[in-house]
């Protein structure tokens, strides 16, 4: 695909965004059903795609492999860089075999060596976010997961290399967060990003399970109403119809953000990177403002539009 | 930009009553029970021994202020921006509106679910941190992360330690993704008081589950745990009804965190004001000396003290950048 006609797409996408969140129950249902389709690209899918020259690296150098989460360092655009993935299962048998790409402590810290290797090469990181959230388990507990989580967020805040986060399916809870510290937040057009996954919500807040519907529709966790709020910086399109129609077609859409955005981020000196980073998270949310003494009057909202960098 | 009016009356608010739970209601409004071994308190004599139980040792839930005037000396602090209120993004509704809930929570008496302070530790000062479980379950929202964010730059500015107690059940649901970014946002925080060389001290209270202990409680200097606080990311029930596995009563509790590696010391509330004190003064921080980076910072704020540091490393790594770049020609075309 010519790099004009991608960039012809990016304006007409960004250009209907802005303004309230989107309420329309059934979008944001069909939303969450293409980015959960079981055809859906999934990141050895994109990683054959964009860098055939890709190996593959496992363990957490403690005490095993988490096979929810890939990770390794390959050739792309005549440098290495390194990729780190949620990937969940094609089959049945797979996917208990990637635990629904639910990972353990083990699975980020699998992540964080390896993202200890880009430092030291100065090769990017991408991380391809697809996650109902981190596994609930007696054992991921005892093993960390809670600290896991953080300490990936951290690394990720403090590497010296450029770093894109990619939304690819659903990205839920800390689950998703942990590989989503980045220079650059970008959802494909069809996926979706929530503090919970629709199910969870459901029974936390509905008390009922069946009410998966109802809690997506208020989260309101697309790909457009989180660049509204600045939680993600671009949306990539994908294929007309949805990225599990072409796998090929959506890799090329998301190779061409991908290479051009690298481009602008190696421009920018590390230390400054970091920066831009930090002041990024620290920018996103929405609160009021009292007025100082007495009684509160009127405080503006504002609906993230200032999050964005 | 889109702008949104939100309006409330706080003198409204404040004629709304609590409800009260339906095992306060078998109770004289003054009286408590403790869970653990039944024996009956007057709510002062619980007061007074800072809400633990006298014959067993159980500790009940503290509320924000409560926790800052047991810890502070004479029980007087400076309580900072609770002008920071939460706004509604994502004009959520779940059983019911989300202003409705936060109008109710704001009705019991707290500003939000998190209160940051100055405050003085046996005569060291400090900058604490306290979420309070009574507001919305403690639940970590915009107004939590931003608060929490300026509570560990003001330390880090201050040069004096940065102190957390935290009781809460995770992210703020009804703020949606933007409540799970604030689990970054208070990263940034502890990455500020990093920069300054500002220790971190946490203190888990009863329940740090979710976002909150996947976030900063996780990863302080020095973590201090309440007896029989539950600490996990996913809290037992949410295992066994997942994994069908069946969890021992103690699962996730402060006395086997602290087997399993994950805070430092389970810590008495009695006892709790001596340890922190005690553990400043080890941590004291020497005086900056003159033209260093810490006094830098002092003078111009954390962000500007960051980046110097961050400029350092710079230089040697542009140089190499370029040689690296010379031994790849061609391999970035479009390289601006
Ligand atoms: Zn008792």
């Amino acid at each position: 695909m010519k790099p004009s006609g991608i960039g012809g797409r990016f304006r007409r996408i960004t250009h209907r965004l802005g303004g309230a969140p989107d309420g329309d129950a059934g979008d944001i249902w069909k939303a969450i059903q293409l980015a959960r389709h079981a055809e859906r690209p999934y990141p050895l899918d994109y990683i054959q795609r964009l860098m055939p020259d890709f190996e593959e690296l496992h363990g957490d150098r403690l005490r095993g492999d988490d096979h929810a989460i890939v990770a390794g360092i390959g050739r792309y655009h005549g440098q290495p860089v390194v990729v780190i993935g949620q990937q969940k299962g094609r089959d049945a048998e797979e996917r208990v075999f990637r635990n629904f790409a639910m990972s353990g402590p083990g699975g980020y810290r699998k992540a964080m060596r390896v993202m200890a290797l880009a430092d030291k090469l100065g090769a990017p990181v991408i991380t391809l976010i697809d996650t109902p959230g981190a596994f609930a388990g007696a054992e991921a507990e005892i093993n960390g997961q809670g600290g896991a989580i953080a300490t990936s967020m951290q690394t990720m805040m403090r590497l010296n290399v450029p770093t894109i986060a990619v939304v690819i399916g659903e990205g839920s809870s800390g689950g998703a967060l942990a590989l989503g510290i980045a220079d650059r937040v970008v959802m494909l057009e069809n996926s979706t990003y929530s503090v919970i996954s629709p199910e969870g919500a459901a029974a936390i807040l509905w008390r009922d399970a069946a009410k998966a519907q109802l809690a997506a529709t208020a989260f309101k966790p697309t790909a457009a109403n989180c660049y509204r709020w600045g939680v993600a910086d671009a949306v990539v399109p994908e294929p007309e119809g949805g990225a599990h129609t072409d796998h090929d077609a959506a890799a090329r859409l998301l190779d061409g953000y991908l290479s051009r955005t690298l481009r602008t981020l190696e421009a920018i000196p590390p230390g400054e990177r970091r920066l831009q980073r930090r002041e990024r998270f620290r920018r996103i949310g929405a609160h009021r403002e009292l007025p100082t003494g007495g009684t509160a009057i009127v405080v503006g909202v504002d609906d993230g539009q200032s999050g964005r960098s | 930009m889109a702008r949104r009016q939100i309006q409330v009356s706080i003198d409204r608010l404040r004629g709304h009553r609590d409800t009260p739970t339906p095992r306060a209601q078998k109770l004289p409004s003054d009286d408590r029970a403790c869970p653990k071994c039944s024996s009956h308190y007057r709510s002062e004599e619980m007061r007074r021994n800072l809400n633990v139980c006298p014959a067993c040792g159980h500790h009940f839930a503290v509320g924000g202020r409560e926790r800052l005037q047991q810890l502070s000396d004479d029980g007087v602090y400076d309580e900072l921006w609770t002008e920071l209120r939460a706004a509604d993004p994502l004009r959520f509704v779940d059983l019911q509106p989300y202003p409705k809930r936060v109008e109710a929570a704001e009705a019991k008496g707290a500003s939000e679910a998190l209160v940051c302070a100055d405050a003085r530790i046996g005569g060291r000062p400090c900058v604490i941190a306290v979420m309070d479980f009574a507001f919305l379950g403690g639940s970590m929202g915009s107004v939590v992360g931003e608060k929490f964010a300026r509570a560990c730059e003001r330390a880090a500015e201050r040069r004096v330690p940065f102190i957390t107690v935290t009781a809460s059940g995770g992210a703020r649901m009804q703020e949606g993704v933007l409540a799970l970014m604030q689990m970054a946002k208070t990263i940034v925080g502890f990455e500020a008081l990093a920069d300054a060389g500002v220790p971190s001290i946490v203190v888990l209270a009863h329940p740090t589950t979710g976002g909150v202990w996947a976030s900063f409680s996780s990863i302080g200097d020095v973590t201090y745990a309440e007896p029989g606080a539950l600490i996990a990311f996913s809290g037992p029930r949410v295992i066994e009804q997942t994994t069908r596995e069946k969890l021992p009563d103690d699962f996730g509790m402060a006395e086997r965190q602290l087997e399993n590696g994950h805070v430092d010391a389970v810590v008495d509330r009695r006892q709790l004001a001596g340890r922190l004190a005690r553990l400043m003064g080890i941590l004291e921080l020497p005086e900056a000396p003159p033209g260093s980076l810490a006094l830098q910072l002092a003078q111009n704020g954390t962000e500007r003290a960051a980046r110097v540091a961050q400029a350092l490393p710079h230089l040697s790594r542009r140089l190499r950048d370029r040689i690296s770049r010379g031994d790849h020609p061609g391999g970035e075309g479009g390289r601006p």
